[in-house]
Order: structure tokens, then C-alpha cells, then sequence
């Protein structure tokens, strides 16, 4: 009767491709095309200046609250360009950068921002999911979808995305173990950006990592550094690759921070150090992939620059067909629509009342 | 045609509907291997394989919640919470994301998904096997909430739920399930969602009540016959969305209401039923709108719980009143 260590039978690995200083491990280094990468370097960099701007525009009043994800665009755009076109993706609510990569308009993002139930509605043909705002609870679906995908044998592969502070809760737990145990095509992606609002990773777990959960479930997990893109990525193809070829889940957990506030109603300040936020800007994400650009795919610095005059371009545009649209959607009897496929009668005399009342000062009886 | 339980004639509705369409899932707690605590799955394992009827970790939320993902995905799930005082585990998903997904994707993604919940006293079981919150789920916006009374209507109300696009709570009272036998036909009958029915014709009350209590309705509706007084009993089926054109038509008839529920009083069901009286048919009642329901305290442990549950002589003496009073 020995006394000795469990073997838990699942790998857990750490991974790094691209260091801070722009070195780079070869051997690690994926072979992809350089349209992709710079098609990834046009995307972070259009993601953190459309969260600036929206920041802009949250505080002269034109939108509501929102979650910027300035710092944690390699980590997300990482991750989304692992996955196939037909393939799911279940967001959290910070996950913007991964929405315009999958083809959600930028005016959409803002007509949500703006208070408009329409910004949700995924374009035609694409397989996200609308935002999640209840933290963690969007798990189990992506478990669904998985195992729904796998039964129907559509060759789909879901990836999920949430927070650390998500993997306090319970649907985190629920929807991780229902997905391995039925071997769902999920991967599991965890953006590990420090903080819960206030809360440091510290006070949120007394796991060391985030990685070492999957082990609790039984399934491989690998942490990668989620400020670098290469990486990120690195890790989610074989997650995808892993589903998809029927081996199950993936717990990755990238490590990165959360640059800017936790939405636009936070204040950072109360709760961690400038010192701290100037280390990890330091760690930027697309800076580092702008020198690696550079270094690595004949880049010139003149091409990359270029990028910010397009993009602000593109910001406008979108600025202005959100402003066209929300001017279209200023009907509130909208409001009535898709509660269910038929509206009840009950519900139907409610919109008649509120039509009535409107056009003639009537009750809503 | 064959004498059913309910028990039985809700697994011949799952039978036939996971018979006719391979995108029909049914998944739960113990619902492959043994066929549920109930046994309303029995059999289906055997037949549809153990990919379409899933025996799942006991986890609530992931069960509804990994549910909607398969109904978003093409299937129709159709899962089984326990006992409905363990739903509360996946209220959220149900509340934050069944009753909203239609609606949150602008009419993109349905949700055709049926959560089967045990509910009510009256069987000797343990606490939280007791309940009766329907309002917490009637009150969603987005969900329907269904409750059968017997056999026939149990199985023509889940075949409806199952097909309905939309999610449905089907709470199915356990004090009923092996209660009585009703004839149920082979052949396939479905019950809309969203309609109640006329149960028996009378002109001088209205007794409306639903799920287990309609069996001690209409024992008080016997007992009142007794001294030739007819009262008309009308099962709601139907909590939400309520059909309340059937009430109406009666109440305007009879002129006097009781409303029969398990349910605690406060903010339960009878409070809507009667407040829609009070709109559509004010001038028509004889007499205030009387109500017997659970009182507005815990389900007691076993040994007290029929004293928590209205019974057909409180119902009787309720009827009474609204028939006294001018």
C-alpha cells in the first residue's frame, strides 16, 4: 500500500513563441501565410482603435456601456483565426475583436453599444452566438452545440470564450465536465486577464493556474502567453484539430491583461497600480507583432503605419451607418417582436394598447 | 386505444416523437439506464441508442443550458430535471437565455426545447420534492408553462411542447402520474399549447384549477352536484401564455368564481387569472372571486402536507361563499 503520486493522465503545457523582445523560438514557429498574418496585425490594430473610439464616444454620451478588450487582442484574435468559417463561436461580452474577425459588422457593435437590440443579431449565415452577459453561463451551450454537432456529424467545431472570474462559477464547471464526458468538439477559452472587475486572480482562485482545471476534467490543457498572437494561435489550431478529429475538449488559458477598464463604468485606479499596468503595456500585443511583422514578413514600417488612416476611416464609416440605422430603428413597438415565433394574444392586446396609447393618450388596459 | 397512466402515456408521446423525428433528443438524470426516477424514459434507451438519450452529469444548469446549445444546433432537446424544486439550478439558463435567445438574435436562433420537472405535493416525499412555482416560470417572458391534469392531456400537451418552437416548462404532477388510468389513443392527438378546456358544463359557478388539483375540483364539483348546485370546471393546461377567452365565456355565465392551485396564494397563478376576470368580465360577477390554494408558508414534511393542499371540502366551502354572497 504505497503512498505516492496520482497520475492524472492529462498533459498540461505552457507555450511561448514570440518573447517580449521580439525573440522568437523556430522550432515553435507555425508556418502561415503571410496574408493571414498581416491580415491579423489589420485586425488588432482596427479592434484597439474602434475600443478607443468607442471609448470617445461613450463619454460624449453617443453609446452606453461597453467592455473594451484593449490588451487582449492577440489573445482573441489568436484564438478566432484557428477557426473554420462553418464552426461555431460562443462570446462572452468582451470579445469584440473575435466578432469583427468572424464578419460582424463594425456599425452592428455600435448599434448594440447604442441600446439597440438589432446590433445582436449575427449576419447572415454566420454561427455566433449573441453576447453573453451573465458570466460563465454561456459554457453549456457551447457543450450543446458540440455535442449536437457531433451527433448530427457536421464536422463543426465550437470555440467558447470567457474570463478568469468565470471559472468561480458554476456553469463554467457544469458546462467543462458535460463537455468531457461526452467528448463535445469544444475548445474551452479561457482570457485570462487578471482581474475580475477588482478582483486579482489571487482572490479568485487558490489554484495557481487556470490551466490546471482541465486536469479535473480530464482533458489536455495548455497555457499559452496570450499577448503573443503566434502562440495563441499555435495552441488553438491543435484545440480546433483536437475536436475536430473527434479527441474532445481543450481548456486553453491565455495569459494576457485587460489594458483598459473593465467596462466603461470602472475605474482601475481603485484597484491596482499604475507601476502594474506599465509592465504589462510593455507586454503590448500588437506592438510585439508589429516588430515581428516587420523582422519577419518584409514588412516595411511605412505599410504598417498606413494601417491607422484606414482604419480611422473605417471607424467613421461605421460611425455613420450606425447613426443612419439607429435613426431607421426608432420605432419602440419593436420591442414586441420575437418573444415567441407567434405573438400570444395577450401580448398582442399589449401591443395594440401601446400603439393606442401612443397615438392617442389612451390606457394600457 | 389502451388504458394509460400518465406515467405511461407520456412515454408513448416520447416514443413516437423521437419515432418521427431523428433530431429529437431526450436527455436528463437517470433518464437512459433506468429510465428515469419515474420512468417516464423507460424504453428509449433500447430503442433510440444511448447517443439520443443521454444520461447526463447531475448538473442542472448544463443539462438545460447544453440543451439549448443542441436546440441551437438543429436539435430538439427534450430534458428532465428531477423534481422542479431542483430547476432553480437552472433557473438562470432558462430565464437569462432560453426565454431570450429568440429574441436576443432578433428571430435568428430558436429554442425548441421541452424541460420536464416533476412538481406538487402529495406523495410522502422529501422536502423540495414538494413544490408548486409555476409563477416563477409563467412570470418569464419567452418560456411557456404547461401542466397536464391526466393521461390524455399529458401526452397531447407534450407532443405539442415538443413540436412548439419555442422553450416549454411541462411540470407534470407527480401526485397524478399513477392516480388514475384514461383511455389514450394509439393513433396521434395533440393538445394546443395555449388553450384550456371546459371539463364539466355547469351554470351556477365557475371552478377553474389545473394540474393535480383538477382531480379534487372536480370531487368538490360531485359534491356540490349533491345539493344541486352545477359547477362548470375548467382546466387552465395552459399557465403561460393563459388562454383566458375560455374563463371568460364561463365566468360570464356563472357569475362566480373559485380558482383551485397548489401553488402558495401570494402572487400565484389565481392572482392573474382573477385580475383578467376582473378586466374582461367585472360587471358580469355575482360575487367576489374566491381562491383555495397552498398557504403562503413552506410545503410541510410529509406527515402535515395534505393539511398545505386545498382539498374538495375547502373547495366546496368556497363555492359556497361565492354562491351566499350578492
Amino acid at each position: 500500500m504505497p503512498r505516492q503520486d496520482v497520475e492524472l493522465g492529462v498533459p498540461l503545457e505552457w507555450l511561448g513563441i514570440v518573447d517580449e523582445q521580439g525573440q522568437v523560438d523556430e522550432e515553435l514557429l507555425p508556418d502561415l501565410d503571410d496574408e493571414l498574418l498581416v491580415a491579423l496585425h489589420r485586425a488588432m490594430v482596427l479592434s484597439r482603435r474602434f475600443d478607443e473610439r468607442r471609448l470617445q464616444l461613450q463619454r460624449q454620451g453617443r453609446i452606453g456601456t461597453f467592455a473594451p478588450a484593449i490588451g487582449q487582442e492577440a489573445t482573441q484574435l489568436g484564438a478566432i483565426s484557428a477557426l473554420g468559417e462553418d464552426d461555431w463561436f460562443v462570446p462572452s461580452y468582451r470579445e469584440t475583436p473575435m466578432s469583427l474577425w468572424r464578419g460582424t459588422p463594425l456599425w452592428a457593435v455600435l448599434l448594440y453599444d447604442a441600446g439597440y437590440n438589432e446590433g445582436a443579431e449575427p449576419p447572415e449565415g454566420n454561427k455566433d452566438l449573441p453576447i453573453a452577459v451573465p458570466v460563465s453561463s454561456q459554457v453549456p451551450h457551447a457543450a450543446g452545440i458540440g455535442y449536437a454537432a457531433r451527433l448530427r456529424d457536421t464536422g463543426e467545431v465550437v470555440l467558447v470564450s470567457f474570463g478568469d472570474g468565470a471559472t468561480s462559477e458554476g456553469d463554467f464547471h457544469e458546462g467543462a465536465n458535460f463537455a468531457a464526458v461526452h467528448e463535445a468538439p469544444v475548445v474551452l477559452l479561457c482570457q485570462n486577464n487578471q482581474y475580475a472587475i477588482s478582483t486579482p486572480l489571487e482572490q479568485q482562485m487558490g489554484s495557481q493556474t487556470i490551466v490546471q482545471k482541465a486536469a479535473s476534467y480530464g482533458i489536455p490543457g495548455i497555457r499559452v502567453d496570450g499577448n503573443d498572437l503566434l502562440a495563441v494561435h499555435v495552441a488553438a489550431a491543435e484545440a480546433v484539430e483536437r475536436a475536430r478529429s473527434g479527441d474532445g475538449p481543450t481548456l486553453i488559458e491565455a495569459v494576457t491583461y485587460r489594458l483598459s477598464v473593465h467596462t466603461t463604468a470602472d475605474d482601475p485606479s481603485t484597484y491596482r497600480d499604475e507601476q502594474e499596468e506599465e509592465r504589462w503595456r510593455e507586454k503590448d500585443p500588437i506592438e510585439r507583432f508589429r516588430r515581428y511583422l516587420v523582422d519577419r514578413v518584409a514588412m516595411a514600417e511605412g505599410d504598417v503605419d498606413g494601417l491607422e488612416d484606414e482604419v480611422a476611416e473605417r471607424i467613421d464609416e461605421a460611425w455613420e451607418q450606425a447613426e443612419q440605422r439607429m435613426a431607421e430603428l426608432g420605432d419602440p413597438v419593436d420591442m414586441f417582436d420575437h418573444v415567441y415565433a407567434e405573438r400570444p394574444a395577450y401580448l398582442e392586446q399589449q401591443r395594440d394598447a401601446f400603439q393606442a396609447e401612443r397615438g392617442e393618450g389612451g390606457d394600457d388596459g | 386505444m389502451a388504458e394509460l397512466t400518465m406515467i405511461q402515456a407520456l412515454n408513448l408521446a416520447l416514443h413516437q416523437e423521437m419515432a418521427a423525428d431523428d433530431a429529437m433528443l431526450v436527455l436528463g438524470e437517470d433518464v437512459a439506464q433506468t429510465g428515469g426516477v419515474f420512468r417516464v424514459t423507460q424504453g428509449l434507451k433500447d430503442e433510440f441508442g444511448s447517443e439520443r438519450v443521454i444520461d447526463t452529469p447531475l448538473a442542472e444548469a448544463s443539462i438545460v443550458g447544453a440543451s439549448l446549445g443542441m436546440a441551437v444546433n438543429g436539435c430538439r432537446p427534450v430534458c428532465e430535471l428531477q423534481f422542479s424544486g431542483f430547476g432553480y439550478f437552472a433557473m438562470h439558463q432558462l430565464e437569462s437565455h432560453a426565454a431570450r435567445m429568440r429574441w436576443r438574435s432578433r428571430g435568428r436562433y430558436e429554442v425548441p426545447l421541452v424541460v420536464r420537472m416533476p412538481y406538487g405535493a402529495g406523495v410522502k416525499a422529501l422536502e423540495h420534492h414538494s413544490e408548486s412555482k409555476e409563477a416563477f416560470f409563467a412570470h418569464v417572458p419567452g418560456l411557456k408553462m404547461v401542466i397536464p391534469s391526466g393521461p390524455r392531456v399529458a401526452r397531447g400537451l407534450l407532443v405539442s411542447a415538443i413540436r412548439d418552437p419555442d422553450p416549454v416548462v411541462f411540470f407534470e404532477p407527480k401526485a397524478a402520474y399513477r392516480a388514475c388510468k384514461e383511455e389514450v389513443p394509439d393513433e396521434e392527438e395533440t393538445v394546443p399549447l395555449g388553450t384550456s378546456r371546459i371539463v364539466r358544463e355547469g351554470d351556477d359557478v365557475t371552478l377553474i384549477a389545473y394540474g393535480a388539483m383538477l382531480a379534487r375540483t372536480l370531487q368538490a364539483a360531485e359534491q356540490l352536484a349533491e345539493d344541486g348546485i352545477e359547477a362548470e370546471v375548467i382546466d387552465l393546461l395552459t399557465i403561460s401564455p393563459l388562454d383566458d377567452s375560455t374563463f371568460t365565456a364561463s365566468v360570464r355565465k356563472t357569475g362566480r368564481v373559485v380558482i383551485v392551485h397548489e401553488a402558495h396564494r401570494s402572487f400565484g397563478p389565481a392572482g392573474e387569472v382573477a385580475f383578467r376576470i376582473l378586466e374582461r368580465s367585472f360587471w358580469w360577477l355575482e360575487s367576489p372571486i374566491r381562491r383555495v390554494t397552498g398557504y403562503d408558508v413552506t410545503v410541510p414534511f410529509f406527515a402535515r402536507e395534505q393539511a398545505y393542499l386545498p382539498d374538495a371540502d375547502r373547495i366546496v366551502r368556497a363555492a359556497r361563499t361565492a354562491l351566499r354572497e350578492e
